[in-house]
């Protein structure tokens, strides 16, 4: 019998309503919000695939406006699959991961076909390298043994010798790409689909790309003039990898395999995370007292190895291949699936909790910069048509905002947090003064392609993603954060949430409506203003 | 005259080693420090001349001696008890208003012909502190037999007098001193044009030490490094191009040269590469290491801050090839003139006077100090004595 699955829920809070959920870093507060204010609520996941090797055949066997990938297969060919990064989903999938399975079917068929000349690359771009356990953790044991490390490996963008000038859009923005994927017969994107923003044709040029061809839609100009990120069609950001993918594809055979999960993020015991407050049994109400109270008697890394050894029991709802486009507008019908509630009117303050996990601190630890991207880059812009705040509005975010940084992967992060922040938080003035030079510092570079260590430009693009929130919100208070680093942010701290939004009352007025982002699990709001 | 007098005193000076470490605040109460009424110093010879203090600064060094932190390899060349101060604006009989060049050398001390250092005008490196017609001492303000800033009269050879142009207030003057000292040390090290230099620390000798810096070389980046507030602000306005935080200071020299940083298994991290020249004005042990770690291979370290017996680990100065410069007090400096004239110079063109932050007279000595010891978390940079005042 097929599991029910309930969609989202805007609910309007009442005297009655039980204090809503705020994830809080690494650990979860409860907040009660003032009567009338909204919570927007996530739809449970759809239920998923039941035979997922399966649908991944299909799949392959009858893409979208493009041969099957068997008929694209031959021996003595050169044969490039690139895979997502461990950047999603979030929190890291229960194995097997959906790119296992994935990459077994395609790999299966490169070997009946007789292909010889297979290499599988993480398409990691800017971000770190994966370790070898993570990236065996991800491809699945079969697959790693056959392949690491000479046929697996990660995206180096500062490999001269592996990164290759295609050419300069009609836009005039320049495209690089990795050499071998370039240079093969056919290269097979293996993507996850978690978000709106991912995949299409932001897949290949970004995740294989360098700085030299990211810095023509990572820069403020293009993510002010992005609408959101999760609406492609009203992102400059995506505008421009369109260019540069259709580019691409004029050049290169792409093969396009995309997926999408259910919004499952949390396994027992934390699935009271995924549960609305009011449904709680006793059961949930115990295990967040349990699980608060131990989070925070724990010493850090215990906490940090506890919550990041979570893993999300995912199941596929939707795979498709074949052209790149075809196959994202599919992908896309398939997220708005599981993710889309549809909200009515923009409020003068929208809340939220940041979590322990980003894109960015998958096994480390969520520095202030990154608490910035979560909060302002991806939940403030985790909208369609409008954001959830009106212009001018206040975003109140929970996180304790700690001066904590991970040294191996976010070294740049340190930098630009300790200089570069001291001197302005302004995004063009420190695109303008800075970008250049933790791009080319040569430490920086030296431990991107070494140790795993974010990009030196990393940091950058987490500003700007947060440039859009800044240059539109009235104001941004912390609830919970570290005075002396949030300030250094150039944001407003707050004890309370009743603090919060009674500073709040500056910008907004004594009479606020509240609206309550109650993520993750991940979903989209769409908002008629 | 009214002053207060540094004697020697094995109960006092265990204690205020003690206090230094527990109780700072304690300090001037058990320190052997003695305000009252003394004999006018006598003048010791010909070419002498007495000096009515105006402002009389309280030096990083005094403060060392306070706190018994100061070396005992100075025992030799200074003799108790004396009465402190050697940054001094203040008037000569006939109403010249004065500051004293407070090393007292050969000439000062009457001792014919004057060894070969004084002969090349290096003052600073006489080797005949410890003879002549006064008693031991390397400087004024130290000596048993010339008085100091910290009293109403002292006694100067004529060598060591300085008329004081009537466009630098006292505020200014009595920075002259310690001016001179940031000159010596910057012409010391021999800038290059372009060359990125650290200045660490940011009390009164780093400030003056940015100020030649800026006004007497083609240092490129000149990045200070300043823990308090007001010493931040006042090294910016003086000329530096950044500060940062001596938390931050190796990251933000390794951001600035492009340098990598290297993390130790144990102890600090250090820079492949890294500042061209370091001037460690704080006299800090922990500094100074920062320093040998954070400058490149063949850069010199400058020592312009009073360094005291410390473990330092020296293995970047032998990795690196390292100059280590000392740079005490000053002299004829290699273009001929004196350091005493340049600085004068400077203080012409520089607004000096906010630099004094706090004045005191004698009979409030115990506030002063306690003052002067936490000056930069009181936001403060110089604490003077104001001899005029009741």
């Amino acid at each position: 019998m097929a599991r029910s699955s309930r969609p989202g829920l805007v609910l309007e809070t009442d005297r009655r309503t039980p204090p809503v959920l705020f994830h809080n870093g690494e650990n979860f507060r409860l907040e009660k919000l003032p009567s009338g204010s909204r919570i927007v609520y996530p739809p449970e996941p759809l239920e998923g695939i039941k035979h997922p090797e399966d649908a991944i055949a299909r799949a392959v066997e009858a893409p979208n406006n493009a041969d099957p990938l068997r008929a694209k297969l031959r021996p003595g060919m050169k044969l490039t699959i690139a895979i997502d990064d461990i950047s999603l989903p979030l929190p890291p999938m229960q194995t097997p991961d959906t790119r296992q399975l994935v990459l077994e079917r395609v790999l299966t068929l490169a070997a009946e076909a007789g292909v010889d000349d297979v290499e599988l690359i993480v398409a990691n771009s800017l971000h770190r390298r994966m370790t070898e356990a993570e990236i065996r953790r991800m491809v699945g044991e079969r697959v790693f043994r056959s392949f690491w490390p000479d046929r697996l490996r990660n995206f180096d963008a500062e490999d001269p010798d592996d990164v290759v000038f295609v050419g300069t859009t009609e836009h005039g923005e320049e495209v690089e790409l990795c050499k071998r994927a370039f240079e093969s017969d056919l290269l097979v994107y293996v993507n996850i689909n978690l978000v709106a923003m991912d995949g299409g044709h932001k897949s290949v040029p970004v995740g294989l790309g360098t700085y030299r061809s990211l810095r023509h839609h990572h820069n403020v100009r293009t993510l002010l003039d992005s609408k959101s990120y999760m609406h492609p069609e009203r992102s400059a950001l995506h505008h421009s990898a369109s260019r540069m993918g259709r580019f691409l594809a004029d050049k290169l055979d792409i093969f396009t395999i995309e997926t999408t999960l259910n919004n499952a993020s949390f396994p027992s015991p934390y699935d009271f995370l995924s549960k609305r407050e009011f449904e709680w049994s006793l059961r949930d109400q115990a295990t967040y007292l349990g699980v608060t109270a131990g989070l925070k008697r724990m010493p850090d890394q215990l906490r940090q190895k506890l919550l990041h050894g979570i893993a999300a029991p995912y199941e596929l709802t939707g795979v498709h291949a074949g052209e790149t486009e075809a196959v994202h507008a599919r992908t896309l019908e398939n997220l708005h699936r599981q993710h889309v509630v549809q909200v009515q009117g923009q409020s003068d303050i929208m809340t939220c909790g940041v979590p322990y996990i980003g894109p960015y601190n998958v096994n480390s630890v969520m520095n202030p910069i990154l608490v910035v991207c979560m909060g302002l880059g991806y939940f403030f812009n985790l909208y369609r048509n409008a954001p959830l705040v009106r212009p001018g509005g206040v975003l109140i975010l929970t996180h304790p905002t700690p001066k904590a940084f991970n040294p191996v992967h976010h070294p740049s992060y340190i930098d630009f947090f300790d200089v570069v922040l001291a001197d302005s938080t302004d995004p063009k003035v420190i695109e303008e003064k800075y970008e250049k030079q933790f791009a080319e510092d040569e430490w920086y570079r030296h431990l991107y392609r070494t140790s795993y260590s974010y990009h030196g430009v990393h940091p950058f693009y987490m500003w700007y993603w947060a440039a859009h929130a800044m240059d539109y919100l009235g104001d941004v208070i912390f609830v919970g954060g570290d005075r002396e680093v949030v300030r250094r942010l150039g944001f407003r701290t707050a004890s309370t949430m009743a603090d919060a939004i009674e500073m709040a009352s500056d910008t907004v007025g004594r009479q606020p409506s509240i609206t309550h982002l109650h993520c993750p699990p991940l979903f989209l709001p769409e908002v008629t203003p | 005259m009214i002053a207060i007098e540094f004697s020697r005193s094995v109960p006092r000076y265990a204690a205020s080693k003690l206090a230094g470490r527990t109780t700072p605040g304690l300090l001037p109460f058990v320190a052997p420090l003695r305000v009252g009424h003394y004999d006018d110093p006598e003048l010791p010879g010909e070419g002498w001349v007495r000096v009515a203090p105006a402002l009389s600064g309280i030096c990083g060094s005094d403060l060392a001696m306070i706190a018994g932190d100061a070396s005992f390899y100075f025992s030799p060349i200074i003799s108790m008890p004396f009465v402190p101060g050697h940054e001094v604006v203040g008037r000569l009989d006939d109403g010249t208003r004065v500051v004293i060049e407070p090393v007292l050398a050969c000439t000062a001390r009457g001792i014919e012909p004057v060894c070969a250092a004084c002969a090349r005008g290096d003052v600073g490196l006489c080797v005949r502190t410890a003879h002549g017609i006064i008693a031991p001492a390397l400087q004024t303000g130290f000596c048993e037999d010339t008085g100091g800033g910290w009293g109403t009269v002292l006694v100067a050879h004529e060598s060591q007098i300085h008329r004081v142009p009537d466009a630098v207030p006292d505020e200014a003057a009595v920075l002259i001193e310690p001016l001179a000292c940031a000159v010596h040390a910057v012409l010391r090290a021999n800038v290059a044009p372009d060359e990125l230099v650290v200045v660490s620390g940011a009390g009164t000798m780093g400030l003056l030490t940015i100020v030649a810096l800026k006004h007497l070389t083609n240092a490129g980046r000149i990045i200070a490094v300043a823990k308090h507030g007001r010493q931040q602000r006042e090294a910016i306005r003086l000329g530096a191009d950044d500060v940062v935080t001596p938390d931050t200071a190796t990251r933000a020299v390794r951001l600035a040269t492009g340098a990598h940083l290297h993390t130790a298994e144990m102890g600090d991290p250090w820079l492949g590469g890294g500042a061209d020249v370091t001037f460690e004005c704080s006299g800090n042990a922990g500094a100074l290491d920062t320093c040998l770690r954070i400058t490149r291979g063949r850069g010199r370290v400058v020592l312009v801050g009073l360094p005291g017996a410390a473990k330092i680990d020296l293995a970047p100065v032998w990795h690196r090839e390292l100059d280590v410069l000392g740079a005490y007090t000053y002299g004829t400096e290699a273009n001929g003139q004196r350091t005493f004239d340049i600085a004068i110079g400077l203080a012409q063109r520089v607004d000096l006077s906010p630099l004094v932050s706090a004045k005191y007279p004698l009979t409030r000595y115990a506030e002063a100090i306690d003052h002067a010891m936490d000056a930069g978390r009181l936001d403060s940079v110089k604490v003077v004595f104001d001899l005029g005042a009741k």
